[in-house]
C-alpha cells in the first residue's frame, strides 16, 4: 500500500490562549482533492499555513510522503518549495510585473536561468489565459486574473501539492467562476490539492473529500455525496442548513 | 520696518556689503563644494549601511537574535550621542591614535562620524518602512520558497522604500546642512572658509554668503519632497479607489 502524500497527524495549535487547532488528523492521498468547509475563524485557513510551515504548529506531525516536514531539521525553504499555496487576498508582489511575480520563485529559490523561468512563466499564463497580461503590473488586473496569476505563480516551481486558502472569497461573484474552472483543470491534470472554501457547489463537485471544521477540529470526513446528503453530525447540520438558507447551495 | 530703522545701515555692512560678498564668494564657493562634494559620498555610504542595519534588524527569529541584539545597541548608542561629540571623537581622537594603516585625514574621519550618526537614523526609517508593508506580503514571499533574506531583498524591501522616500529625502536635507559641522575639524569647507574670512575682516557678510548656498540646495530638495509626497498620495488614493 503506498503512503498518502500528505499526513496530519493529531495538530494542534493556539494563538495566545485561543486554541484555533485541536487534534487534527487528516490525510491527503496522491491526486485526491480535499476541501476544508467551516464557517470563518473555524480553523480552515491557520491549517494550511501550518502545513506550509508559515504557522508553527504546537503539536503533532505533519509528513509529506512520510517524511516529518514539521521536524525541527528540516529546512522549511526546502519543504514550501514542494507545494504552492494561494491565498484569499492574492498577495501578488505589487511592485513587479505579473512575469516577474511567476519568475521570482523559480529563478532566485531553483536557480533557474531567466530565460528559461521566463519561458516556463509564459507557458504556463497561457494555459491559463494571462499571456497577454505577462508585462502588466497586477494592480492592472482584476481580481480574478489577479488570483490566476496567483495560481500561476505557485504552479511555476512545479509543487507536488497545491493549498488554496479560500480563493475565491475576496472575488466579485462574476470572478468566481474563472478561478473555479483553473482548479478544475488543476483537479483534472492530477493535482493533488488541499483546498479550504466556503463555494459548497465546488466542493461537492470537485472533492474527493470533505472535512467539516468547527472550533478547530475536524468534526466530519467524508466524501461530498454522504457529506452534503446525509451528515452524520448535528453541527454539520446546522452549518450546511444555514448554507442551504442563504442559497448558497 | 527693518529697512527704514536706524541700525539698517549697519546691518547692511556687516551682513550685506557688496564688496564683501564679492570679496568672499571664491573662497566660501570652493569651501562650499567640498561640503557637497562629503554630502554625496556620504549619503551613498547612509543609504547602503542604513538598509543593512535596517534589513538586520528585520529578520525574525532566535537563530537572528546576536545580530539584532548587535545593531539594536548600535543605533541606541549611536543615536543617544551628539553628533558633534562623535565628529571631534573620530576626527581628532583617531588620528591621535597614530596608528600606521589608518587614515589620518579629517575630511576622512568627520565624513564617517556623518555616516556612522546618520545610518542610526536613517535604518529607523528603513525599519518603519519595513514594518508598513503588510505581513501578507513576507508570508507571500516565503510561501515561494525564498529566505528570509531574499524575501526582504525582492518583496518587502522594494516597497518598503517607496513609502519612507519622503522621510528619506528630509533626512538629505538635515545632512546636506550637517556637512558643516566638520568645520570643527578645522576642515576647509564651506562655512569655515567664511569663518576664516570674518576673522580677517571682522564683517559676517561670508557667513551670507555661505547660508545662500546652502540654501540654494536645501530649498529645492524640500520642495521636492513635498512633490514627491504630495504626487505618491495622489497616486494611493487613485489606486484605492
Amino acid at each position: 500500500m503506498t503512503s498518502p502524500k500528505l499526513e496530519i497527524e493529531s495538530v494542534s495549535k493556539a494563538f495566545e490562549e485561543k486554541v484555533v487547532l485541536e487534534d487534527v488528523d487528516l490525510q491527503v492521498n496522491l491526486h485526491d482533492v480535499v476541501c476544508l468547509i467551516g464557517s470563518s475563524g473555524s480553523g480552515k485557513s491557520t491549517l494550511l499555513k501550518c502545513i506550509n510551515l508559515l504557522v508553527p504548529i504546537d503539536g503533532g506531525r505533519i509528513a509529506l510522503d512520510g517524511e516529518a516536514i514539521t521536524d525541527p531539521r528540516v529546512n522549511p525553504n526546502q519543504v514550501r518549495q514542494r507545494m504552492g499555496i494561494v491565498f484569499q487576498a492574492f498577495n501578488l508582489f505589487p511592485h513587479m510585473k505579473v512575469l516577474d511575480n511567476v519568475t521570482l520563485g523559480p529563478r532566485k529559490v531553483h536557480g533557474t536561468g531567466q530565460g528559461e523561468a521566463e519561458d516556463t512563466a509564459r507557458r504556463l499564463l497561457d494555459q491559463f489565459g494571462l499571456l497577454d497580461k505577462a508585462d502588466e503590473y497586477p494592480d492592472r488586473l482584476s481580481g480574478g486574473q489577479q488570483q490566476r496569476v496567483a495560481i500561476v505563480r505557485a504552479l511555476a516551481y512545479e509543487p507536488e501539492l497545491m493549498l488554496l486558502d479560500e480563493v475565491t472569497s475576496a472575488l466579485d461573484p462574476e470572478l468566481i467562476a474563472e478561478v473555479l474552472n483553473v482548479i478544475r483543470d488543476l483537479k483534472t491534470s492530477g493535482m493533488t490539492m488541499l483546498i479550504a472554501t466556503h463555494e459548497m457547489g465546488f466542493a461537492r463537485d470537485v472533492a474527493d473529500q470533505v472535512c467539516f471544521l468547527d472550533a478547530g477540529r475536524i468534526l466530519e470526513q467524508a466524501p461530498p455525496d454522504k457529506l452534503f446528503k446525509d451528515p452524520q453530525e448535528p453541527r454539520t447540520r446546522q452549518f450546511l442548513q444555514r448554507i442551504v438558507e442563504a442559497g448558497r447551495l | 520696518m527693518v529697512l527704514t530703522s536706524e541700525a539698517w545701515p549697519a546691518v547692511q555692512r556687516q551682513f550685506f556689503s557688496w564688496f564683501h560678498f564679492k570679496e568672499s564668494f571664491p573662497d566660501v564657493a570652493r569651501g562650499f563644494w567640498l561640503d557637497i562634494r562629503m554630502f554625496l559620498v556620504a549619503e551613498v555610504l547612509i543609504l547602503a549601511f542604513a538598509l543593512v542595519l535596517a534589513m538586520i534588524r528585520s529578520l525574525r527569529g532566535p537563530a537572528f537574535f546576536p545580530l539584532r541584539a548587535i545593531v539594536v545597541t548600535y543605533i541606541d548608542l549611536i543615536r543617544g550621542v551628539p553628533i558633534l561629540l562623535l565628529i571631534l571623537l573620530l576626527g581628532f581622537g583617531v588620528p591621535a591614535l597614530q596608528l600606521t594603516g589608518v587614515p589620518t585625514s579629517r575630511i576622512f574621519w568627520g565624513v564617517a562620524a556623518l555616516v556612522i550618526s546618520y545610518s542610526a537614523y536613517t535604518a529607523e526609517v528603513y525599519r518603519a518602512g519595513i514594518e508598513s508593508v503588510h505581513e501578507s506580503q513576507r508570508m507571500s514571499a516565503r510561501s515561494i520558497g525564498l529566505t528570509q533574506v531574499q524575501a526582504l531583498r525582492f518583496v518587502i524591501v522594494p516597497q518598503a522604500i517607496r513609502n519612507v522616500i519622503p522621510a528619506l529625502l528630509n533626512g538629505f536635507v538635515s545632512l546636506q546642512k550637517d556637512v558643516a559641522l566638520v568645520f570643527v575639524l578645522g576642515v576647509r569647507e564651506g562655512l569655515r572658509e567664511a569663518d576664516i574670512y570674518n576673522a580677517r575682516t571682522f564683517n559676517y557678510t561670508s557667513y551670507v554668503v555661505a547660508a545662500v548656498l546652502f540654501l540654494l540646495i536645501s530649498v529645492p530638495v524640500a520642495r521636492f519632497t513635498d512633490w514627491y509626497t504630495e504626487r505618491d498620495r495622489r497616486r494611493r488614493q487613485a489606486m484605492s479607489t
